[in-house]
């Protein structure tokens, strides 16, 4: 089973959690992404999440699927916020659930590894004296 | 007359969140890269950029024909 969201309210753990819930795994790994306080030093205020919503919705459902391909995985739940978030709130959430523990871990840290670098959500970070947007240069 | 959606800083760049150019008919992604730095030279200075055809990554051969939703991908920093 695959679940991904593009969500503009805060995400609900609990949901993610229950969704990938299955009486034939024997591990289910959570990923948790949050908002930090600081970057480099610098207080940062907030962050700026947009995304091309079609794109990314497709982007990560190949992640699900090369996941399926790689690893005996029976559950994949991945969503993912946009507009403004503060520190502490919650940016991702994913949850991956397995038969066996090994296929749950690695698979979890690719979906999160692999979401940073294709799927086309954007951030941008809102410092006190200026704001940058994320990656966007070298 | 080719619409360009943009994403992330490049909004920033377009002054919105698309673009209408000019270009030969049936561009590939190549040319259009190249008016694109020609026009905002701003997007060389980015860690890279990618462009998406109807949702997809593109690559520098791909040809752009009528009605193809076209995307500037500036680094992704989801997460």
């Amino acid at each position: 089973m695959t679940d991904v969201q593009l969500s503009s309210e805060p995400l609900d753990i609990s949901s993610c959690i229950e969704k990938a819930t299955d009486p034939t795994c024997g591990g289910m790994n959570v990923f948790i992404g949050t908002i930090r306080n600081k970057t480099q030093n610098r207080k940062v205020i907030r962050l700026e999440y947009e995304s091309y919503i079609p794109m990314a919705i497709k982007e990560m459902h190949k992640i699900a699927d090369d996941i399926f391909q790689k690893w005996d995985v029976k559950n994949i739940v991945i969503h993912h916020r946009t507009g403004i978030l503060k520190t502490g709130d919650t940016a991702v959430v994913i949850v991956v659930s397995a038969p066996h523990r090994e296929a749950a871990f690695e698979a979890c840290r690719y979906a999160i590894d692999t979401l940073k670098q294709t799927v086309p959500i954007w951030k941008k970070e809102v410092f006190e004296d200026g704001e940058v947007w994320v990656s966007a240069h070298a | 007359m080719i619409r360009l959606l943009a994403f992330g800083i490049v909004k920033d760049f377009f002054h919105g969140s698309a673009l209408d150019i000019e270009l030969p008919k049936n561009p590939t992604v190549d040319i259009l890269k190249k008016e694109l730095n020609s026009l905002y030279p701003e997007m060389q200075k980015l860690a890279s950029y990618m462009i998406a055809v109807n949702n997809n990554y593109a690559s520098d051969g791909d040809i752009i024909y009528p009605g193809d939703e076209i995307a500037i991908i500036p680094p992704v920093s989801g997460g």
